[in-house]
């Protein structure tokens, strides 16, 4: 088969992995040989009509696949075609697409073949290949196959920056049912695996005065969910997903609206869900993470165990804890001020910077580019008092007349 | 006119304006350098005038700026590093308003960096981060060609940035592609790395780069095909690759027909839908999706009929309990959160069976009992006491991790009577198995797991109580106890009175 065949199918079969970051590994240059460079923040050279960055060379070793997971393209059972590259394949496009700069690097995925041990072994290969052969200094995100051998992953954490597993579907029945070699339970044995590795690799490198030992996977560990292909609400998912952050310190838990594959198993449901679901889960992510909310409160903003898909969660908090509001911009504390619908974390520091010199209006809202029909509802000015924070039609007025609104909206695959 | 606060230059007398010519357009140094001198002269903003080399001249007067010691003064850090990034900004206006926000410091606002919403330092902001995105986009989007020289390959890139920063980023690529040799050519200047050293030049034309290269149809096949045409968003797509840098993107000519085939692709995988199960999928259709393969092929009884010695070899006995404990189907809610059922370590017929609570964080990660703080010291007690703890059987309680989450921790949440008495059974069969002379049960709840009663732990400590089976039961403080102790002398009070309670203990035990 040629190259570019091999690239089209392996690509195409890697592309249901949400995660595509390079960011958060040590910072390497190329100045003193090898090639390229991590400089703390990733790249994104292409974004897709999908909407998705393009950071890295995301493929699979092989697509063939001995176990038959029901929402995967890849699964045994299904008529796609398969390919496999060699090590060598790998290797030479990586650097001859990071030479060109279309790159930062690699997320190197295999379906399980012969057995975890094979399979993790050639995945290893390619890495150490980068890492040995060529001195590449880029990024290298490997998945890591759950029952692979220690000595195998241990490899794997010195070449890679980031090692991930997925947890695939936020329940473990979820699991069970639609993947019946898979295991949560297993998952999460093998993460916490990595979470000692990572943590002790740090820690030995802090105390260790001159041969420094070697580094684990420095940009950490992340998992993916599939959101839509299982009964589990949003609150459930959140719910998983605040534990694997606590339990396993993931960098990331990426979600990902199960998508309709070619060869879709009659154990899926027909219709994919909105989109904008997904979006709401990162939304609710990013406020458990960075605005100091609690999984409970974002969920009081929703209903029966799902966010609100019209509007934003802290909107929709917002509308629901009506008595936390208003809130004062010149007096209240920075955490109240996370809280305020339409206030990001960059805008409360310099609201906060700014009045400790002057007193705030209206104006310097509006000069802080800050969405005032958003915000206005919920805060206190010098010469800013809301009005109808209880009214019924608060919610109405804060809908956004936008796309978001209609993309909400449960999507019908159409035939034609 | 004000008196300005700094000293003018002796003999001079200012005239109407000021023309201050720099060599560069984001030549940051040299804008410093006549900055300086301005403002040692007093010369206002609004009577000076700002030009590069080369460019158009300005209104005002032509009079250089003067030529004054420039008396060294201090300004934030913060205005700095903005400004000499946002100095690279195309808009012309650029020096005059970085002139402006550094009159007002040298003139007493020392605190206008911080005031977030002042319309200069909001313009400042904004074209620092223009110039930022620009850079980031060139980082981005640049893309090289391989072209086979004679003496091996060299890369070309043709980029257009918006802002003046070639030299700025030349940098970035260098660090990245040392080993290559490189040129990066742009409408307004041109950069090369020969291996030995980075030279600038004039501008060129997207002409002067090859238009393609081998590896393109392969970049495109990939672009093409990690696309997924169920999630069509091309306004997120635009939002960060805004049209702009399309025609200098190889991959950007694929879009059109990407996003037209789309629909038609969605609708052929719908179509393509497997019409019946195949055989494979037929395992799938488990009728009870909640109970879990294992526990219905073991078929595993409730753990309140458990028989108490299952098996007769006791090493025996304790695998299949840790077997048991893995999969069974009706553990409480909390034992699904938790990674692995943490169970007992040491030799059958240990001497001491040494009980606590429940795993913690590092227990549960590493499976192994005791692992964390408070089996650090557990272990320093055990050792002051003259007690191998490698000679005792450890264990906990209750099997399973019970936490909650916040953020990048998991808080220990206390077991409940109902949690205890789900787990007594296995504790039961544990000790059975183990046979100890004694139990040393820390804490509450490891007393209320091997006595069946609420005993208050300081008031029992130190006494010998009968346990629910087999060996008595020696009462002592959990070793959590100490660490919750804010004062270090009650801390070392504390574990003095902890190494007598297992000094007790081995007496105890004979």
């Amino acid at each position: 088969m040629e190259l570019l065949q091999k690239l089209e199918i392996l690509a195409d079969a890697a592309k249901y992995d949400a995660s595509c970051a390079s960011s958060g590994t040590t910072r390497r240059n190329s100045l003193s040989g090898g090639l390229g460079s991590t400089e703390g923040s990733g790249i994104c050279h292409a974004y897709a009509p999908d909407g998705r960055c393009i950071s890295l060379l995301k493929v699979l070793l092989t697509n063939a696949c001995v176990f038959d997971c029901a929402y995967c393209i890849n699964r045994a059972s299904s008529n796609t075609p398969r390919a496999r590259f060699t090590v060598e394949e790998v290797v030479q496009l990586t650097l001859g697409f990071y030479r060109r700069n279309v790159i930062e690097g690699l997320f190197l995925s295999s379906g399980i073949i012969r057995s975890p041990d094979y399979t993790m072994e050639q995945v290893v290969r390619v890495a150490r290949s980068l890492r040995e052969e060529h001195g590449f200094r880029g990024y290298i995100h490997l998945k890591t196959i759950p029952d692979a051998d220690p000595g195998l992953l241990a490899e794997a954490g010195r070449h890679a920056d980031r090692l991930s597993i997925n947890l695939e579907l936020p329940t473990a029945a979820g699991l069970e049912s639609l993947a019946p070699e898979k295991s949560h339970r297993r998952i999460r044995h093998a993460m916490a695996g990595l979470r000692q590795q990572i943590e002790g690799a740090e820690a030995a490198r802090k105390e260790a005065r001159r041969a420094r030992p070697d580094r684990f996977a420095p940009a950490g560990q992340s998992t993916q969910m599939i959101v839509g292909a299982d009964g589990a609400d949003d609150g459930a998912i959140l719910g998983t997903a605040t534990d694997l952050y606590a339990s396993y310190r993931m960098r990331r838990v990426y979600y990902s609206a199960y998508s309709p594959i070619p060869e879709a198993s009659r154990l899926l449901p027909p219709s994919p869900p909105p989109l904008v679901r997904e979006h709401r889960l990162y939304q609710a992510d990013w406020l458990l993470r960075f605005y100091g909310f609690s999984r409970e409160e974002v969920m009081a903003g929703g209903q029966g165990g799902m966010l609100d898909l019209e509007l934003d969660p802290k909107t929709a908090w917002a509308l629901q804890s009506r008595a936390s509001f208003p809130v004062d911009v010149n007096r209240a504390p920075r955490e109240a001020l996370l809280r305020v619908p339409g206030l990001g974390a960059k805008t409360v520091d310099r609201l906060l910077a700014a009045r400790r010199h002057a007193t705030l209006r209206v104006a310097d809202l509006a000069r802080l580019r800050v969405s005032l029909p958003r915000v206005l509802p919920f805060v206190v000015l010098t010469d800013h008092v809301p009005r109808g924070l209880e009214a019924e039609g608060l919610r109405r007025r804060l809908l956004p007349a936008t796309a978001f609104a209609a993309l909400a909206k449960p999507r019908q695959m159409a035939l034609f | 006119m004000p008196a300005p606060l700094l000293p003018m230059a002796q003999g001079w007398a200012p005239p109407l304006g000021v023309v201050a010519t720099l060599p560069g357009p984001a030549d940051f140094p040299a804008w410093r350098q006549a900055a300086r001198r301005l403002v040692a002269a007093g010369i206002p903003p609004e009577r000076t005038e700002w030009v590069v080399e080369g460019e158009l001249p300005g209104l005002l007067a032509e009079a250089p700026p003067p030529e004054a010691p420039a008396k060294p003064f201090s300004v934030p850090r913060a205005f700095l590093d903005q400004a000499e990034i946002a100095i690279r900004h195309s808009d012309p206006a650029r020096f005059a308003l970085l002139y402006a926000l550094l009159w007002r410091l040298v003139q007493g606002e020392r605190h206008l960096m911080q005031a977030a919403t002042d319309p200069a330092v909001i313009r400042l902001a904004a074209l620092a981060k223009a110039v930022r995105r620009d850079a980031h986009k060139m980082h981005a989007f640049l893309r090289f060609r391989e072209v086979q020289a004679a003496d091996g390959p060299r890369h070309v890139a043709w980029f257009e940035p918006d802002h003046h920063i070639e030299e700025a980023e030349a940098d970035f690529f260098l660090r990245r592609f040392a080993a290559l040799r490189w040129s990066i050519v742009t409408p307004r200047r041109s950069v090369a790395w020969d291996g030995q050293a980075l030279a600038f030049g004039p501008g060129g034309r997207r002409a002067d780069v090859p238009p393609d290269d081998a590896m393109e149809p392969l970049w495109r096949a990939y672009y093409a095909a990690i696309f997924n045409p169920a999630r069509l968003k091309p306004a997120a797509m635009r939002a960060e690759m805004p049209r702009k840098y399309w025609r200098n993107l190889p991959e950007a000519a694929e879009i059109p027909r990407l996003m037209a085939e789309a629909p038609r692709r969605v609708a052929a995988m719908v179509a393509q839908a497997a019409p019946n199960p195949r055989p494979q999928d037929r395992r799938h259709l488990s009728p009870h999706p909640g109970a879990t393969h294992l526990s219905r092929a073991m078929g595993v009884a409730p753990a309140m009929t458990m028989p108490i010695d299952a098996h007769p070899d006791p090493e025996r006995a304790l695998a299949a309990l840790r077997e048991e404990l893995l999969a069974r189907p009706d553990l409480p809610d909390f034992a699904s959160r938790a990674t692995q059922p943490v169970f007992g370590e040491g030799p059958v017929g240990a001497a001491l069976f040494i009980l606590g609570e429940q795993p913690g964080d590092e227990e549960d990660i590493s499976g192994r009992p005791f692992v964390g703080p408070a089996g650090r010291l557990l272990d320093r007690a055990l050792i002051q006491a003259g007690l191998d703890r490698g000679q005792a059987y450890v264990t906990n309680a209750v099997k399973h991790f019970k936490f909650t989450p916040t953020g990048k921790r998991r808080l220990h949440q206390s077991p409940d009577a109902g949690d205890i008495t789900y787990y007594r059974p296995f504790l039961a069969r544990e000790i059975a198995a183990v046979a100890p002379r004694l139990v040393v049960a820390m804490g509450a709840s490891a007393l209320l797991a091997a006595t069946g009663r609420k005993l208050p732990v300081l008031k029992t400590r130190g006494q010998v109580v009968p346990g629910l089976t087999g060996p008595p039961v020696f009462a002592t403080i959990h070793p959590s106890y100490m660490l919750r102790l804010p004062d270090p002398d009650a801390q070392a009070e504390a574990f003095q009175g902890f190494v007598a309670d297992l000094l007790a203990a081995r007496g105890q035990a004979g």
